[in-house]
């Protein structure tokens, strides 16, 4: 499984991390921190949960802290949110110390937490009225929320009668009840169907849209890759790299394919001379090219094109964090 | 901070009667026991002679201390439940991350349980007029000062459980080894001063003996100043009670 046997080392993440911070200036320097983790280190036992992560989320980004199952992740969300003390390191959010300003920090963001439960024979308007009480910041827009997340017919519904997903949405409404400056998400469309996955994502768009900061946790890749502006990755407690999903790719998988059918018997001594092409793989009359850089999936046309060389099919494959993921830890995330 | 305390207390109201089997375990059966008991021994007039040993025992103030304390360990037992099952659930959890803290949490539940219990004692008094002959000298409000005392201090013991039983399985048992022998030993079955010494030294340290106590003289006539050492006990208790809950509660 050792495909890239530097990535076993944990050690470069650090590296790589020094690396991130140099190459993506302009979030930092144009925006402030909103939460500042540096060092921080949980452990349960002997069972170190996170492990020297530092990391900033700055004003009206929705940043993702991905990894598999176990990773840290909620671990380390928890601890900024105060629930959790870190046993190392120190966080600032908002300008507040989360463990010794719990309560006002508390006032200010909003959480949603992973496998959260209400009370079975709450209704729906009943727990939105109860947490709008909490908070000092007093906001009337617990019925405009349901409206927005599409909860208002549910409105006199027992929880327990909710489907998943309308709960999911009652938990962000809930999380946003009292005007946060951060929302926190917490693997948030777990469980979900694929329909329902897509309308969140489009609230939590919707939240940074109100100028709002998001920091989620997933450990689905394409949901970071849709929704996030930077990620971060963490594996085993240790963040190994941050930057725009983008980034990632473009540094740790800068290679992409192009496959395609023919039966030109000379396409394989024409795309073999395809400038950017790192190599040609044929299988019977499939062709798959592989290459890097921007410019290479137009070579490819070009190539065709001068050569008129028929095509019945055409695909390009272009790397996702996925890839990005299954390089830097040499295991798939599913794993 | 009282921000929620109210908000949460009525939620817990309503929710705790949408739950038939909670609201008829609690208020309607305990109510239908005592009439049901009164109806059996009441004579033709209708009611329980003064004669009967029912009565006696009631005037003693035995029967009603006795009462009182089951119904509100069973209180106690409920919100020790509760609390669990919150915790399980992921509920308590879920308050957690807003600016409530846990004793508001804790207040608003005891609230509850105070006023549900409060309701069934004052549905039971008035079921049971017809039937029972209480004598114009028992000071039914002094014995409702005398219980809430003693409610307090046996739901301050219910805290500590409450606050780190980790399954609502285990609440239940948990809570009735706990409080059923200090109801053997709180006096109410056997005087107190009838213990051998060693077993006599452990009653006199258990609240629920000085809850027995303070309500039974209460209920006969004594008047407070023959009570501030019970008075005393129980709000030591509390106190202690309250002190190390707050610092064992568990959120998850």
């Amino acid at each position: 499984m050792s495909l890239n046997p530097i990535a076993q080392s944990h050690d470069l993440g650090f590296l790589s991390f020094a690396q991130a911070e140099t190459l993506s200036p302009h979030e930092a320097t144009t925006r402030n921190p909103v939460i500042q983790v540096a060092g921080i280190r949980k452990s349960y036992g002997k069972n170190v949960a996170v492990d020297e992560v530092s990391f900033e989320v700055t004003d009206g980004e929705i940043f993702g802290l991905i990894g598999p199952n176990g990773a840290g992740k909620t671990t380390t969300m928890e601890c900024v949110e105060g629930i959790r003390t870190p046993d190392r390191g120190s966080i600032s959010v908002l300008g507040l110390d989360p463990f010794r300003d719990v309560y006002e920090l508390q006032e200010r963001i909003g959480v949603q937490l992973q496998q959260a439960q209400l009370q079975k024979r709450v209704k729906v308007w009943e727990a939105m009225h109860l947490w709008a009480s909490l908070y000092r910041k007093k906001t009337a827009m617990g019925d405009e929320l349901l409206e927005q997340l599409g909860l208002a017919e549910k409105r006199d519904a027992w929880f327990m009668t909710l489907s998943g997903g309308q709960k999911q949405r009652l938990f962000i409404a809930m999380a946003l009840i009292n005007e946060p400056e951060v929302v926190f998400l917490d693997e948030l469309t777990t469980g979900l169907d694929p329909q329902a996955r897509r309308a969140i994502w489009e609230l939590v768009r919707g939240i940074r849209e109100r100028g709002k900061t998001v920091f989620l946790t997933t450990h689905l890749m394409e949901e970071a890759e849709r929704l996030c502006d930077r990620v971060a990755i963490i594996e085993r407690g240790k963040v190994i790299d941050i930057d725009t999903p983008q980034r990632l790719i473009d540094r740790h998988c800068p290679e992409r394919s192009v496959t395609l059918a023919t039966d030109d018997p000379l396409a394989q001594e024409h795309l073999a001379r395809i400038p950017r092409a790192n190599g040609v793989e044929r299988h019977e009359s499939r062709f798959t090219i592989r290459g890097t850089g921007d410019g290479f999936v137009t070579d490819v046309i070009q190539c065709l094109s001068e050569n008129r060389i028929k095509v019945t099919a055409f695909r390009t494959d272009l790397p996702n964090l996925e890839d990005v993921f299954l390089k830097l830890t040499g295991h798939s995330i599913r794993d | 901070m009282l921000r929620g305390l109210w908000n949460l207390t009525w939620l817990e109201i309503k929710i705790f009667l949408r739950e038939p089997l909670g609201a008829i375990g609690t208020i309607v059966i305990p109510v239908l026991a005592f009439v049901f008991l009164g109806r059996a021994t009441a004579s033709a007039s209708g009611r329980v002679p003064s004669t009967s040993p029912l009565n006696s025992l009631l005037s003693s103030g035995g029967v009603p201390t006795l009462v009182s304390i089951l119904i509100t360990i069973s209180a106690v037992l409920s919100l020790v439940t509760i609390i669990s099952i919150y915790r399980e659930g992921g509920i308590l959890k879920r308050l957690r991350a807003t600016p409530l803290r846990p004793w508001t949490i804790l207040t608003a539940h005891v609230l509850v349980k105070l006023s549900l219990t409060a309701l069934t004692m004052i549905a039971m008094v008035l079921a049971g007029k017809r039937y029972f002959a209480v004598g114009p000298d028992v000071p039914l409000f002094s014995f409702t000062i005398a219980v809430l005392i003693s409610t307090l201090s046996i739901l301050s013991i219910g805290f500590i459980i409450a606050s780190i039983v980790p399954t609502a399985r285990f609440a239940q048992p948990i809570g009735a080894i706990i409080f059923y022998p200090m109801i053997a030993l709180s006096g109410l079955f056997f005087p107190i001063a009838q213990f051998p010494p060693a077993l006599r030294a452990v009653a006199n340290v258990l609240p629920l003996s000085h809850a027995a106590s303070l309500m039974q003289g209460i209920w006969i006539g004594e008047p407070w100043s023959a009570h501030v050492g019970d008075v005393g006990a129980l709000a030591i208790a509390f106190v202690v009670c309250v002190a190390i809950s707050s610092r064992v509660f568990r959120w998850e």
